[in-house]
C-alpha cells in the first residue's frame, strides 16, 4: 500500500489551531485522516510507519525566496542541489527567483525550471517581471502564469522607472500575481557595501543609508495603492520599512512583506573583519532595525519569513569586501535560526511557523502550509531540542557562503515529506 | 625589542606602548638617512615585496628607500606590471608571492581591507600601506612622530583634522592614532564628507575651518582626492577652497606656533594656499623625511630585530 502512518509526533498547525499528539495517515500524498494517538495503533516499525514520539509535525516550510541558480550558474547550485537544500531545511515549498541565464521571462525557461524539479520538493518559479529583467518592458505576465510562474519579480534587479513599475502592478492584476519588488534606490545606495552607521565608517566602507529601501518602499506601496496591485516587499531591512508597511496595511493597501532569518539575527557588526559572508543586499542593519523587524513578525505586519537563499561560488566570495557577491544561503538554517528566537522568547513558537507555512503560501497563493484531511502531505517532522553544529561543508547546497559557519543551533529536521513521499531523512 | 604582532594593518589595533615603541625606534632610525653612507646591515638577506595596486610616489618610494637603507632586497610591484590584470585574485597573487619566501610584505590596495585578507593568507609580516578609505598606519605613525618632534609631546595637543573625512584613510588612522595618544581630535569638512558615527572613533565634528583652528596645536589638512569622488561631494573647487581651504587669512585665527600638516600630494591653491604649504608652521617636508625613518622602525620591528 502506497500509504504512511506518522504516529506519536506532536502536530502544530496554528493555522488550524491545532497543538496536540495526533496521528497522521497520508494516503495518495494528501492527509487521509488525523486522529488523536491511541496505543492501539500499535509500536511496530514496518516500513510505511514513521515514529515522531518526541518531535513536532509541522506543515512543510515554504520559501517564497529563493535562487536555485539553474539554469546558467550551474556551479553555484543546481535546481536538485537546491531542493535536497531545501528538504534538508523542512521546506516542502520554495519559490525560486527568475535570475537565471537566461533569465525566466519566458514559458521555455519556466517550464525547464519545473521539469528539472521533477521530484522532492515543490518548486514554484518566479517570472520576470520585466524582460531579460531589464527594468524597460514589462514581461510577458500571462505567458509565465500559464506556464507555472506564481509571481513576478526582478529581485536583485529593483526597478527605477516608477511609470513601469506602475504599468507591472496594473498588468499582473489580470492574472492574480503578487509582484515581489527588492526595494533599492540604486542612486540613493550610490555603490555603497554595507548598513550606513559606525561600522562603515570605521572599516572604511562605503555605507547604504536606509533610505534607498525606505524610498521606494514608499514609492511602491503608493503605487500599489493607485493601482489595486498586489505588492510583496522583499527581504525588509530597516525600521522605517516596518513602518510604511504597517500604516499601508491600516489603510488597506494590498501588500505584504517578508524578512530573512539573518536579518532578524545578525546587524552589521557581522561585517567586522570584512567577512564577505555578511555581505547582502538588503544589508545587515542596526539593533534598532532588527528589534523593529521582529515586533513587525510579532504584530503581522511583516507576513512571512524568507531565506534569499543565495549560494554563491569562493570565485564571488573570497574577494575584497568591494569586489564579492552579494547573499547568504540559507535554507539549511533558516528553521533554527528562527527556532533560536523561539527558544529565547523574542516570538512565539506559533508565531515562527505561521510565518513559515501559511504566511508565503497565502502570499503565493497555493494551497499549503496547513495539515488538514484531503490537503497536500508536505510535512517537516524536527526535534526541537536537538542540537546541531553548522557547518557548510555539509551543506546540501553547493553554496558554504553563511555567517553562520560554526554556530551552535537548536532545532534539527529529522524527516521531510513531500506529498506524501520522504525527501528527506536526517 | 619586537612588537607582538605579525602584522601592521590598522592604528585602531595598537595600544599606546606599541606606538611609543615604534616612535622611539624611529628616533634612533633617522640619523640613518643623515650619514653620508646610508645603510645599516640590519635587515641584510630580507626580501620585502611593495605591491600597490593604487598610484603612490611618495609612500612607495619612502617603503624602498627604507628597506634598502636597512640593506634588504627591496622589490616593488605595481598594478600595471603584476598579473592583476590578467584577472589573478588577491589570494592567488598572495599564495604565488608566498611561494617566493618574502620575509614582508607591504601592500596598498584600492578596497578596504585588501591587506587584512592578504594577511590572512600570509605567515609572513603584512604592512598596510594604505586600504581603500580605511586605514593608513604608518602615515599616521610618521604624522605622530613628526608632531611629537615638534612639539615634544602629544598627550593633551589639539589636534584639527580638516577635509574630506569620509574618504581619507589618513583621517581615520589619525584619529586612532592622537586620540590613543592622548590628544584631543576635532575633524572639520563639509557635511557630505562627515561620514556617519565619526565621533565614536573618538573625536568631535566641527562644521566651520575658523572656528577648528582656534586654539588649535596641529592643523592637517587633508587632500582632496578627486579620483575618489564619483560624484562631486562640493560644488566647485572655487567653493571648495573659499570655505575650507587654509589661507594665510584663516590661520590668523590659529595660535602663532600652530603646525600645519598634510599627508601629500598636496592640491595647491585647493585645500591649502601655497603661503601656507611653504609657510614657516608647515611640516610637511619633516613628515615626509621621518616617513622613512618609521618604516624603518616598522622593519625593523616586525622583520628584523632580535626575537623575543
Amino acid at each position: 500500500m502506497d500509504g504512511l502512518l506518522v504516529k506519536n509526533g506532536r502536530v502544530i498547525d496554528p493555522a488550524n489551531n491545532r497543538d496536540g499528539l495526533f496521528d497522521l495517515y497520508i494516503s495518495g500524498g494528501k492527509i487521509a485522516s488525523i486522529e488523536p494517538c491511541t496505543a492501539s495503533v500499535g509500536n511496530g516499525t514496518a516500513e510505511n510507519v514513521i515514529d515522531a514520539k518526541g518531535l513536532y509535525v509541522l506543515p512543510g516550510l515554504i520559501d517564497i525566496h529563493t535562487h536555485l541558480r539553474e539554469p546558467g550558474y550551474e556551479y553555484k547550485e543546481t535546481i536538485k542541489t537546491g531542493m535536497c537544500a531545501a528538504a534538508a531545511g523542512g521546506f516542502t515549498s520554495v519559490a525560486c527567483m527568475a535570475n537565471t541565464e537566461p533569465v525566466n521571462d519566458n514559458e521555455s525557461v519556466t517550464r525547464y525550471i519545473m521539469e528539472r524539479a521533477r521530484g522532492g520538493v515543490n518548486v514554484f518559479p518566479v517570472g520576470a517581471a520585466t524582460k531579460g529583467l531589464g527594468g524597460e518592458v514589462v514581461s510577458n505576465a500571462g505567458e509565465l502564469k500559464m506556464a507555472g510562474c506564481v509571481a513576478l519579480s526582478d529581485d536583485g534587479m529593483p526597478i527605477a522607472d516608477g511609470g513601469l513599475m506602475r504599468r507591472i502592478l496594473e498588468y499582473s492584476k489580470l492574472f492574480s500575481m503578487p509582484v515581489i519588488s527588492h526595494c533599492e534606490d540604486t542612486l540613493i545606495a550610490d555603490g555603497g557595501v554595507m548598513h550606513e552607521g559606525f561600522t562603515a565608517t570605521r572599516l572604511g566602507l562605503k555605507g547604504i543609508t536606509r533610505v534607498a529601501e525606505e524610498a521606494m518602499v514608499a514609492r511602491d506601496i503608493m503605487l500599489a495603492e493607485l493601482t489595486g496591485g498586489r505588492l510583496h516587499i522583499a527581504h525588509a531591512s530597516t525600521a522605517g520599512t516596518v513602518d510604511l508597511v504597517r500604516m499601508a496595511k491600516e489603510r488597506g493597501v494590498n501588500v505584504t512583506a517578508e524578512v530573512t532569518p539573518h536579518h532578524i539575527t545578525l546587524t552589521d557588526e557581522a561585517v567586522i573583519g570584512y567577512n564577505t559572508d555578511a555581505k547582502m543586499k538588503p544589508p545587515l542593519r542596526g539593533r534598532e532595525d532588527v528589534e523593529a523587524l521582529i515586533e513587525g513578525l510579532r504584530d503581522g505586519v511583516i507576513d512571512c519569513i524568507a531565506t534569499d537563499h543565495a549560494p554563491h561560488s569562493p570565485i564571488e566570495k573570497d574577494v575584497e569586501f568591494d569586489n564579492a557577491a552579494n547573499g547568504i544561503v540559507g535554507l539549511e538554517t533558516a528553521l533554527s535560526l528562527v527556532w533560536g528566537l523561539v527558544e529565547n522568547g523574542i516570538i512565539s513558537r506559533d508565531c515562527a511557523i505561521l510565518r513559515m507555512t501559511s504566511g508565503p503560501a497565502d502570499i503565493l497563493g497555493i494551497d499549503k502550509g496547513s495539515i488538514a484531511v484531503g490537503g497536500d502531505a508536505d510535512i517537516a517532522i524536527v526535534d526541537p531540542g536537538k542540537e546541531w553544529l553548522v557547518d557548510p561543508e555539509r551543506f546540501f547546497s553547493k553554496g558554504r557562503n553563511t555567517p553562520f559557519s560554526g554556530w551552535k543551533m537548536k532545532c534539527k529536521v529529522v524527516t521531510t515529506i513531500v506529498a506524501g513521499k520522504v525527501v528527506y531523512s536526517g | 625589542m619586537r612588537l607582538k604582532r605579525k602584522d601592521l594593518l590598522d592604528i585602531e589595533d595598537l595600544s599606546r606602548d606599541e606606538i611609543e615603541l615604534i616612535m622611539s625606534t624611529a628616533k634612533s632610525f633617522r640619523e640613518v638617512s643623515d650619514r653620508d653612507i646610508k645603510k645599516v646591515p640590519t635587515l641584510r638577506g630580507k626580501t620585502i615585496i611593495n605591491m600597490f595596486y593604487e598610484p603612490s610616489t611618495r609612500t612607495r618610494t619612502s617603503f624602498e628607500i627604507a628597506a634598502k637603507r636597512m640593506s634588504a632586497d627591496a622589490i616593488n610591484i605595481s598594478v600595471s606590471t603584476s598579473s592583476t590584470v590578467k584577472g589573478e585574485t588577491l589570494k592567488d597573487t598572495a599564495k604565488n608571492l608566498e611561494a617566493m619566501n618574502p620575509d614582508c610584505i607591504v601592500i596598498r590596495h584600492a578596497s578596504s581591507g585588501g591587506p587584512h585578507m592578504l594577511a590572512r593568507y600570509l605567515k609572513c609580516p603584512v604592512i598596510n600601506a594604505g586600504d581603500g578609505t580605511h586605514e593608513h598606519p604608518s602615515q599616521a605613525l610618521l604624522d605622530l612622530f613628526t608632531v611629537n618632534d615638534a612639539k615634544g609631546r602629544i598627550e593633551g595637543l589639539k589636534v584639527v583634522i580638516a577635509g574630506d573625512i569620509a574618504h581619507s584613510r589618513v583621517a581615520r588612522s589619525n584619529i586612532h592614532g592622537f586620540s590613543t595618544m592622548g590628544a584631543e581630535v576635532r575633524v572639520v569638512g563639509p557635511p557630505t564628507m562627515i561620514p556617519v558615527g565619526i565621533e565614536r572613533l573618538g573625536c568631535s565634528v566641527v562644521d566651520s575651518l575658523e572656528e577648528a583652528i582656534v586654539g588649535a596645536d596641529v592643523v592637517m589638512m587633508l587632500r582632496v582626492q578627486f579620483e575618489r569622488l564619483h560624484r562631486p561631494l562640493f560644488p566647485s573647487i572655487r567653493e571648495y577652497s573659499l570655505v575650507f581651504g587654509l589661507d594665510t587669512e584663516k590661520l590668523k585665527k590659529a595660535p602663532p606656533d600652530v603646525a600645519i600638516l598634510h599627508p601629500g600630494p598636496v592640491n595647491r591653491g585647493v585645500e591649502i594656499s601655497p603661503e601656507v604649504a611653504d609657510g614657516p608652521y608647515s611640516l610637511i617636508l619633516d613628515q615626509v623625511k621621518n616617513g622613512v625613518a618609521v618604516r624603518m622602525a616598522l622593519f625593523y620591528l616586525l622583520v628584523g630585530g632580535a626575537k623575543e
